[in-house]
């Protein structure tokens, strides 16, 4: 049996670099042996979006203080994911929010790996800054190699 | 020890509600003497910046005031501005449009009643923590949230801030064989609705009634969601048209949202309470023989026991879905065909939150040229500090920790949707 592959990109392209995660699934689209989704807003859908993945990454762009465009790997299967991806969510349940509680509901995937991609600019508007563009690159990369890996 | 007679009770930042805001009490010599629900989410200018654009552009663009309650904002906006071109929008098209307000529904009350509300009743921070003691209870509400969400994807296009809805109908209409899929799996909604009403009618409420004046649409034959007169427990009757004969705005200084007021008597109040209390006997036989299970008279006060009333609509919502699919043949066309006019029009339809009021003028090209949006939460701004200040006086024996708690989730009774709610008075200055 093969496994299933997803890439999950979450965020607000209209809100510049919050767009990463978006942008990065969206340039992995066509790669081999995985499946992307882009999801927006309401975040309590992510445990049914990867309802038959067996290995699974999720992509958000983050504020944590690092120099914006550095990629953060967090093995979320292993523990809670920490603080910059529980930041203000307009929305009810935000990326930490989602995942917790699907560990709670036992409804994790096999292997959960989360990327955040230190944004710089999350003001009015479209397109992300350069420092976020080689950022998603580097996602891309990784997730590909990752898959491959896999 | 702190003195019981004189204390602050403050929260920067409330939880579990949609937007930012704060709320404030102030109690001195043992009486609660200031109350404040603080919205300090600035305001966005919707209405400002939808002069000058075409009529067709202001329900896509009022979508946006709202990720959990887009189509309230589309369906008042394309009933608005059909009224303003003289255009009536009737047969299948009308009731998908009650279809595609059912998906909503659904979709932000269960939102509301599974991770915002029930973890209050239940003593847990969030429903994460609830999810842990209660994964089967959780995962329903999750499996009935998504299928609001399906029916809002099916009808709309996507979840969120749906594409399909025009003034004068839909770009496109489903077939029928994509609504019998979806007929089934509600078919399962409903009864988890049941559920529901079951499992939340046994909470336990605070005593407190207060005595609201109820607002809503009344409908000749419907529970209502797109069309009615507006109808009040102390016997207002009037055409949406007279709305601003009725109903006033004004600015307080501690808020980013207009507060309103019905001329003459004050407060108001809004919502699926309201809406129920006044619309008891237009509910079909399944919602209200599960009300009478559930303990609830055809009129509720309690606003604890909102929950309750959620749950019910949200049955409701579920049955009126399974009922439109049921009778659905696809209209002729997807759209009425409009020609644009010089026109005034104005709509009120019920957002899961409470009527939501849009007017618009516009000119011979189509061309907005003022608009207004008076959402619901703005307009239960009064009536949730008029709570917070009778239920604080009768639960000053609580400490500071158990009182804020019950404060707060007084505010949390109303459902507030405060990024709606920020819409600001005109900025007018004065030089000399």
């Amino acid at each position: 049996m093969t496994c299933r592959v997803l890439a999950i990109g979450v965020g607000n392209e209209l809100r510049r670099d919050d767009g990463a995660g978006l942008e990065t699934v969206r340039r992995l689209r066509g790669q081999a042996g995985l499946e992307v989704r882009e999801v927006r807003g309401d975040l309590s859908v992510l445990a049914g979006e990867w309802e038959r993945a067996d290995r699974v990454f999720l992509v958000d762009a983050v504020r944590s203080g690092s120099a914006p465009g550095t990629l953060h790997r967090f093995d979320a299967g292993a523990s809670p994911l920490p603080a910059v991806f529980a930041r203000g969510s307009t929305h009810a349940i935000g990326i930490a929010g989602a995942v917790e509680l699907a560990r709670a509901l036992g409804r994790l995937p096999a292997a959960l790996v989360v990327f955040g991609i230190e944004g710089r600019d999350f003001g009015h508007g479209e397109g992300l800054t350069p420092e976020v563009e080689r950022g998603v690159a580097a996602a891309v990369l990784r997730i590909a190699e990752e898959t491959r890996g896999a | 020890m702190p003195d019981p007679g004189n204390r602050r009770i403050r929260v920067e930042a409330l939880a579990r509600v949609e937007g930012e805001g704060a709320m404030h009490i102030e109690v001195r010599g043992g009486k609660v003497e200031e109350v404040r629900l603080e919205i300090y989410e600035p305001p966005r200018f919707f209405e400002a910046f939808l002069r000058g654009r075409a009529f067709g552009e202001a329900p896509d663009i009022t979508a946006r005031i709202c990720g959990i309650c887009p189509i309230a904002y589309q369906m008042s906006a394309v009933h608005a501005m059909e009224d303003a071109l003289g255009v009536r929008v009737g047969g299948a098209l009308r009731d998908l449009r009650r279809l595609l307000y059912c998906g909503e529904w659904i979709g932000s009350h269960v939102l509301h009643i599974y991770m915002l509300h029930a973890p209050d009743f239940l003593g847990y921070e969030d429903a994460i923590r609830m999810a842990k003691d209660f994964p089967g209870i959780v995962e329903r509400g999750l499996m009935m949230k998504k299928l609001g969400n399906e029916i809002v994807t099916t009808i709309g296009g996507r979840e969120i801030h749906p594409v399909n809805v025009k003034v004068g109908g839909f770009y496109r209409t489903p077939a029928r064989s994509e609504l019998r899929a979806l007929a089934e799996k509600l078919k399962r909604g409903r009864d988890a609705a049941v559920e529901t009403v079951r499992w939340v009618a046994g909470f336990e409420f605070p005593d407190f009634e207060p005595d609201y004046e109820f607002v809503s649409l009344r409908h000749p034959n419907e529970y209502p969601f797109n069309e009615g007169r507006i109808a009040s427990s102390r016997g207002l009757d009037a055409d949406v048209h007279d709305y601003r004969d009725h109903f006033v705005e004004e600015h307080v200084r501690h808020s980013n949202a207009l507060h309103s007021v019905i001329r003459g008597r004050g407060a108001y109040f809004l919502g699926p309470q309201a809406r129920y209390s006044l619309n008891f006997d237009r509910l079909p036989a399944i919602a209200r023989e599960a009300a009478k299970n559930a303990g609830l008279g055809p009129v509720c006060r309690n606003p604890f026991r909102s929950i309750i009333v959620r749950s019910v609509e949200v049955l409701f919502a579920f049955d009126e879905a399974i009922r439109i699919i049921e009778g659905y043949e696809p209209p002729p066309a997807p759209a009425v065909e409009i020609v644009p006019r010089a026109g005034e029009g104005c709509a009120m339809t019920e957002a899961p939150r409470g009527s939501l009021y849009h007017r618009y003028r516009i000119d011979a090209d189509g061309r907005i040229l003022e608009a207004s949006i008076i959402p619901p939460t703005s307009q239960n701004q009064k009536s949730v500090e008029a709570d917070l200040r009778a239920f604080a006086g009768q639960s000053l024996h609580l400490d500071d920790e158990a009182l804020t708690w019950k404060c707060e989730q007084a505010i949390r009774n109303y459902d507030p949707c405060i990024s709606c709610a920020t819409h600001f008075l005109k900025l007018t200055v004065h030089r000399e």
